[in-house]
C-alpha cells in the first residue's frame, strides 16, 4: 500500500528522500502547482481575446510572454512531470521491484524540475514554445530569452536520467517470475515513452546550446547574417519534438489502461495488442517531424515523404482506441470519477486524431497552419487527452496516497463542466482556424464570425477555469478531511478486481 | 493476455490504414496539381519585415501594405524576409508561405473575381506580429 499521507511526517523526510513514492510525490505536487499557475496563464489569454482591442492585458510584449510561458509550463512543468509522478509511484510496484532501480538518480532528476522552472517563470521569455530563431537570436530580448534556453536545457537532462532510469527499471529490475509480455501496459507505456526519450531529446539539446552561442554572437548556424539557417533548426527542433508529443500522450493511454479495464470490470481486449501498438509508435514518430513545416518552403517530394509518415502512425493510435473500445464492449461499467475522464479522454483523443490527419493532407494543411485549427488540434491532445488521462489517474490513486475518498459528486461536476469546456474552447478554435485567424495574435479585427467564435472559446476556458476551482477545493478538502477509503477496493467494484497497489510484492508492506 | 480471436481488430486496422492510403493519395494529387505554376504568371516580389510587407512588381513599381492585381492573371510570389521569419498569407486563397531571410520561397495564385482580401501574417514575429497586415485589391481588367 502506498498511502504517502497516512503518517504525517516532516516536510523534509520527504523532500531529502529517494524513496520512489516520496520522489513520486514531489513530482505529483510539482506538476499540479504547474497546472494551475499555466492555467491561470490561459485565462488571461482567453480573457483578452474576449473582444478586439486590449482588454486585461496593457500590450503585446506581454501577452506574448504569456502564451510562450504558458505553453512551456504545461506541456514541460505540468504533463511531463506528472507523468514521472505516475510512473514513480507504479512501475516499480508493477514490475515487482522495491524502487527505482537508481533512486539517487531519481531524485536528481526531480530536483532539476524547480530551478528550471525558476528560470522560466522568473524570465519569462517571448519567443513562443519554439524559440524559432532568427527571431530568438536577434530580436528576443534577453535575459529572459537566455533564461528559458538553460531553463530547458535542465529539463532537458531531468527527462533523459528519469527515461533511463525507468528503462533499467523495467528491463533489468523485473521481478524474474514476471515475462517482459506480463508487465502492465502502464510500465510498457513508461518503457516506450522513455526509450523515444533517450533517442530523441539529445538533438534538441544540441540545438538550444548553438541557439545559445548564435544568441552570443560567436557563432551562426541558424543565423543568415553569419552565414547559418534558420530552417536547420526547425528540422533539429521537430526531430526532437514530434516524437516528444508521443512521449507525452503515452502515458496517458498507460494511465488510461488503468482505469478502463478495471471500471468495464473485465480485462483488457488485448494486452499483445497495446503493447504492440505502443512500440509501433515508438518507432513512426519519428518519420513525421517535418509536417510541421510544409510552408517552409519544402520540395513536393519531402512533402509527400513526412505526410507518408505522419499517416504511417495514425493505425497505431487507432489500435488503442480500438482496444479500449472493445474492452468496454459487453462489461459491467461503473462511471466513477476516474472512468468518466478515461472515457471523455479517448473521445477527445478520436476528434483530435481526425484534425491531425486533415493536417497531415499537404494542401489541406495551407488552410490550417498557423492558424488557430493547430492550436485547438493539439490542444485536443495535450488537454482532451493527455490532462483528461492525467486527472482521471490521480483520482484514481488519490486514495491510495492519501487513504481518503475524494468527494465523487465534485468529481462528476469537475469532468462534465471541464468536457463542455474542453469542446466549447477546442472544437471552436478548429473552426476560428478556418475562417483564417492566426495564432500568436494579441489582438484581431473586428471581424464578426472571429469576435463570436473568440467569444465563445473564451466563456469555455472560464468554464474550464471553475470547474479546475472545484478540483482544487476537492483534492485539499478531502485528503484532510474526506471519508477514510477502504483501501482494498475503494470504489466498489467488487474486489475481485486486481489493484496494483496491494500487489503481492514482497518489497512493498 | 487474451485466448479470444483478435480478427475485428485486423479488419479494422486494415479499414484504418486503407483509409490513410486513400487522404495520401488525394492528397498527392491535389498537391501536385495546385504547385504546378503555369508558365505566363507574372512574378511578384513579397519582403517581409518587422511589422509589414513590401511587394514588387515586374514593371519595378512598389507597393506598401497594399497589394494591386488583375483578375484572371497569374501571379508567382517570390517571397523573401528581410529580418526574422514570417509567412505570407492571403487566407481567401490559401496562399500560406513562410518568408525566411536567406531564402526565396515560391507560391502562386490567380484572383477569380474582383474585390478586397486581408493580407496577413500568420508565423510569429515579435512586438506587432498581430498587426502586420496588409490588403490585397483585385482589379477588373477594364477598369
Ligand atoms: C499523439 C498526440 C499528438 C499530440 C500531443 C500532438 C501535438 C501537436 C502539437 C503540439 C502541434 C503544434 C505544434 C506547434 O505548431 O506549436 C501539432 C501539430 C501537428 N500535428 Fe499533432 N499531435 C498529436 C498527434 C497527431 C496526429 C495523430 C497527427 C496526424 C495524423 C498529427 C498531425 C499534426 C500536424 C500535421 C501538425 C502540424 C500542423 C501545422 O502546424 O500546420 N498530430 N501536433
Ligand atoms: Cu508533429
Ligand atoms: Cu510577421
Amino acid at each position: 500500500m502506498v498511502l504517502e499521507l497516512q503518517k504525517p511526517r516532516p516536510i523534509w523526510q520527504i523532500m531529502f528522500s529517494t524513496h520512489h513514492t516520496d520522489v513520486g510525490l514531489l513530482y505529483l505536487i510539482t506538476s499540479l502547482s504547474f497546472l494551475f499557475m499555466g492555467g491561470a496563464l490561459a485565462l488571461a489569454i482567453r480573457a483578452e481575446l474576449f473582444f478586439p482591442g486590449s482588454q486585461i492585458i496593457a500590450d503585446s510584449m506581454t501577452f506574448n510572454r504569456i502564451f510562450t510561458v504558458h505553453g512551456t509550463t504545461l506541456i514541460f512543468l505540468f504533463i511531463i512531470p506528472f507523468a514521472s509522478a505516475v510512473g514513480n509511484y507504479f512501475v516499480p510496484i508493477m514490475v515487482r521491484y522495491k524502487d527505482m532501480a537508481y533512486p539517487k538518480l531519481n531524485a536528481i532528476a526531480f530536483w532539476m524540475i524547480p530551478p528550471s522552472g525558476a528560470l522560466i517563470w522568473l524570465g519569462f521569455a517571448d519567443f513562443t514554445w519554439y524559440a524559432t530563431p532568427p527571431y530568438s537570436i536577434i530580436s528576443a530580448p534577453g535575459p529572459a530569452a537566455d533564461m528559458w534556453i538553460f531553463g530547458l536545457k535542465i529539463l532537458g537532462v531531468s527527462s533523459v536520467l528519469g527515461a533511463i532510469n525507468f528503462v533499467v527499471t523495467i528491463l533489468k529490475c523485473k521481478h524474474p517470475d514476471m515475462s517482459i509480455g506480463q508487465v502492465p501496459l502502464l510500465a510498457w507505456s513508461f518503457l516506450t515513452s522513455s526509450l523515444i526519450i533517450i533517442v530523441a531529446i539529445p538533438t534538441f539539446a544540441a540545438a538550444l546550446l548553438m541557439l545559445l552561442t548564435d544568441r552570443l554572437g560567436v557563432s551562426g548556424f541558424f543565423n543568415p547574417a553569419m552565414g547559418g539557417d534558420p530552417i536547420a533548426y526547425a528540422h533539429l527542433f521537430w526531430f526532437t519534438f514530434h516524437p516528444e508529443v508521443y512521449v507525452l500522450v503515452i502515458p496517458a493511454i498507460g494511465m488510461m489502461y488503468e482505469i478502463i479495464p478495471r471500471f468495464s470490470r473485465k480485462p483488457i481486449f488485448s494486452h499483445s495488442s497495446g503493447i504492440f501498438a505502443f512500440v509501433l509508435l515508438s518507432v513512426v514518430s519519428f518519420s513525421s517531424w517535418a509536417h510541421h513545416m510544409y510552408a517552409t518552403g519544402m520540395s513536393f517530394t519531402e512533402k509527400t515523404v513526412f505526410m507518408i509518415g505522419t499517416l504511417a502512425a495514425v493505425p497505431a493510435s487507432a489500435m488503442h482506441v480500438f482496444n479500449f473500445i472493445a474492452t468496454m464492449w459487453n462489461g459491467r461499467i461503473k462511471f466513477s470519477t476516474p472512468m468518466m475522464w478515461a472515457v471523455g479522454g479517448i473521445a477527445l483523443f478520436f476528434s483530435a486524431g481526425a484534425g491531425g490527419v486533415v493536417n497531415a493532407a499537404m494542401p489541406l494543411d495551407f488552410q490550417t497552419h498557423d492558424s488557430y485549427w493547430v492550436v485547438g488540434h493539439f490542444h485536443l491532445f495535450v488537454m482532451g487527452t493527455i490532462a483528461f488521462g492525467s486527472i482521471g489517474y490521480l483520482y484514481y490513486m488519490f486514495p491510495y496516497v492519501t487513504g481518503r475518498m475524494y468527494n465523487e459528486n465534485m468529481g462528476k461536476v469537475h469532468f462534465v463542466m471541464s468536457f463542455i469546456g474542453t469542446v466549447l474552447v477546442f472544437f471552436t478554435q478548429h473552426v476560428l482556424g478556418l475562417y483564417g485567424m492566426p495564432r500568436r495574435v494579441f489582438d484581431y479585427p473586428p471581424i464578426p464570425e472571429w469576435i463570436t467564435m473568440n467569444q465563445i472559446a473564451s466563456v469555455g476556458a472560464m468554464i474550464i477555469g471553475t470547474s479546475m476551482v472545484i478540483f482544487l477545493i476537492n483534492m485539499i478538502h478531502s485528503s484532510a478531511k474526506g471519508k477514510l477509503a477502504d483501501t482494498d477496493d475503494p470504489f466498489n467494484l467488487g474486489g475481485k478486481y486486481y489493484y496494483p497497489f496491494e500487489s503481492k510484492n514482497p518489497h512493498h508492506h | 493476455m487474451g485466448h479470444h480471436s483478435n480478427w475485428p481488430e485486423w479488419v479494422y486496422v486494415g479499414v484504418v490504414i486503407a483509409l490513410m492510403c486513400w487522404v495520401g493519395a488525394e492528397a498527392w494529387n491535389a498537391e501536385r496539381l495546385v504547385e504546378h505554376v503555369p508558365a505566363d504568371a507574372e512574378v511578384i516580389k513579397v519582403t517581409g519585415q518587422q511589422w509589414f510587407w513590401t511587394f514588387e512588381h515586374e514593371d519595378g513599381t512598389k507597393e506598401i501594405g497594399e497589394l494591386h492585381v488583375k483578375v484572371g492573371k497569374a501571379y508567382k510570389f517570390e517571397i523573401m524576409s528581410k529580418d526574422v521569419n514570417h509567412s505570407f498569407n492571403i487566407h481567401d486563397y490559401v496562399v500560406l508561405m513562410d518568408a525566411v531571410p536567406g531564402r526565396v520561397n515560391t507560391v502562386w495564385f490567380a484572383p477569380m473575381e474582383a474585390g478586397e482580401h486581408d493580407i496577413q501574417c500568420r508565423e510569429y514575429c515579435g512586438l506587432i506580429h498581430y498587426n502586420m497586415r496588409g490588403k490585397l485589391i483585385i482589379e477588373d481588367d477594364s477598369s
